[in-house]
């Protein structure tokens, strides 16, 4: 590391290799953020393929991945959601040393605030719900959280708070790591990772997948794994398939950095502001999506706004702070707020997708479960409920309760 | 943040409306004969366009009333707002600023991480 201060860091090795594609892959995942390189790692690693490509328009993690509050928890209501996101829970446990590669996952704690009535019997149905399913979930009533929490206003407040909801094995991790992760090791497994090579038309034959066309020139492939977040739809519309998706800006916000402050993550969903402090000293605030559909990474300051006033109201101490940046991601909405993680009407097409406003907690039991999918053709049993078939049968998996704040 | 021009009171600040999704759906005729998977289409399933798209809007707090609009949404630009009564406008009425399914329009996006 000395050595390479003294000669500006010009000399790194490269993290993994850059190749030109192939003529034909046994699978092609298209998107290069946390679940599409997780499920080419889990691809190569638990089911033996060898020849996989994972095309990427940008650059790895440069999507929703980098661009989240990089909260995780389990704490969802219905048993198919909560099954899922513990299972993602257990990998992140144990990733840093699966990888062999610090994701600075940290267990530091998840808060859901209740502010009235209502939100006290929904989130104590929650922790009921989450205890039966094995997961962690307890109430906090305020004089906890005012221990926990000392510089949240609890009372002198239009919305007080009541109580909360906790999950102790909650926390945060770096966005990056989990891509850079995913990626060496996969790298290493032979995986050909090829970035600014946009997937242009899914091309299929008798109902069945051909390959990629890109900017790289047209790929074969057996299967192909789309994972492109809020592109999956148009993706998907080059193949013929309409997919029950919208896609909408949802924003995030840094603070200037400051001495540790808040140690957990705190989140309310009734004044809609969530709030957790990177390790380099920065409040990490998410804010909501915009009401109308747009591709533009950007969001709307009137979201921007609605956030802030919260924070300062639950935060009075945080009313004089400097905001650094602001950022929005293009998630992709499901009318049931749950993923889709699923065949298609077409062979060898899969689609993992549809994680709208909570994909990143997901990464590692998304990808694991969906490289599954994709090597044997048949959902997992954590995922078979996150099928695209629950459109047509109406067995949908609600979870806009268990959102982080209303969006 | 839009500034959106409702045909019955001129232009206002979008924080006056709220969207109403894809406009021009149709509900499907013979609700009684059509297959699960014709319901789905309707009750699940809305355009997802990047680039030109039809869509309703509400002037929730101003007219109360509701009409569509042709909206950019790799630029967010509004292109025309009309009565929901009137003739829908021909798509090659637009420039559409996309060339490829994902790809990013010269302006405006916010998206960096794509070469142009």
């Amino acid at each position: 590391m000395a050595k390479n201060a003294f000669n500006g860091h010009k000399d790194w090795p490269k993290m993994w290799r850059s190749p030109e594609p192939r003529e034909f892959y046994d699978a092609i995942i298209i998107g290069g953020g946390g679940h599409g390189l997780g499920t080419a790692y889990y691809l190569a690693k638990e089911h033996g393929l060898k020849n996989i490509a994972v095309i990427e328009k940008g650059w790895l993690g440069g999507g929703n991945t980098g661009r989240n509050t990089t909260i995780i928890r389990s704490n969802y209501l219905w048993d198919d959601s909560a099954h899922l996101y513990e299972h993602s829970l257990k990998l992140w446990e144990n990733l840093s040393s699966d990888l062999n590669y610090n994701v600075m996952f940290s267990q530091r704690g998840v808060m859901n605030l209740a502010h009235n009535e209502h939100d006290i019997k929904e989130i104590k149905r929650r922790i009921s719900a989450n205890n039966l399913n094995g997961i962690d979930s307890l109430w906090l009533s305020k004089e906890e959280i005012q221990k926990k929490v000392p510089i949240m206003n609890t009372d002198n407040l239009r919305y007080p708070v009541l109580g909360a909801s906790y999950q102790p094995r909650g926390g945060t991790a770096r966005h990056d790591a989990i891509a850079w992760g995913f990626a060496m090791r996969a790298d290493e497994m032979g995986v050909d990772i090829i970035q600014n090579c946009e997937a242009l038309q899914i091309k299929t034959k008798n109902g069945k997948i051909e390959g990629v066309e890109t900017s790289k020139g047209f790929i074969r492939a057996n299967k192909v794994g789309v994972v492109a977040s809020g592109h999956s739809s148009v993706l998907a519309e080059t193949a013929g398939i309409r997919l029950p998706l919208q896609s909408k800006p949802l924003q995030a916000l840094v603070s200037e950095p400051i001495k540790p402050i808040i140690d957990t993550v705190v989140m309310s969903s009734a004044v809609h502001a969530y709030v957790s402090q990177s390790d380099k000293g920065e409040l990490v605030i998410g804010a909501g999506t915009d009401s109308y559909n747009s591709f533009t990474q950007r969001g709307g300051f009137d979201i921007i706004e609605e956030t802030i006033r919260a924070m300062v109201e639950l935060y009075p101490v945080f009313g004089k702070m400097k905001m650094l940046r602001q950022w929005g991601g293009i998630v992709d909405i499901c009318p049931d707020a749950s993923p889709i993680i699923s065949k298609s009407d077409i062979e060898g097409l899969f689609f993992n997708c549809g994680w709208g406003t909570g994909g990143f907690k997901a990464t590692p039991g998304s990808a694991n479960v969906f490289a599954h999918t994709i090597a044997k053709n048949e959902p997992h049993q954590i995922n078979a409920a996150f099928s695209l078939e629950r459109f047509v049968s109406g067995k949908l998996v609600d979870e806009h309760g268990a959102a982080a704040v209303a969006h | 943040m839009l500034i959106i021009e409702c045909p019955y009171c001129g232009r206002r600040d979008q924080s006056e409306f709220s969207n109403g999704g894809e406009a021009h759906v149709k509900r499907p005729d013979g609700s009684s004969e059509i297959s699960d998977r014709e319901w789905s289409e309707y009750v699940f399933i809305r355009s997802n366009t990047k680039g030109i798209f039809y869509e309703r809007w509400v002037h929730s707090h101003g007219c109360r009333k509701w009409f569509n609009c042709v909206r950019d949404t790799s630029t967010d630009e509004i292109l025309k707002t009309y009565k929901i009564d009137d003739t829908r406008p021909k798509l090659k009425d637009f420039k559409n600023l996309v060339d490829t399914p994902s790809g990013e329009p010269e302006l405006g996006s916010g998206n960096f991480t794509v070469k142009k």
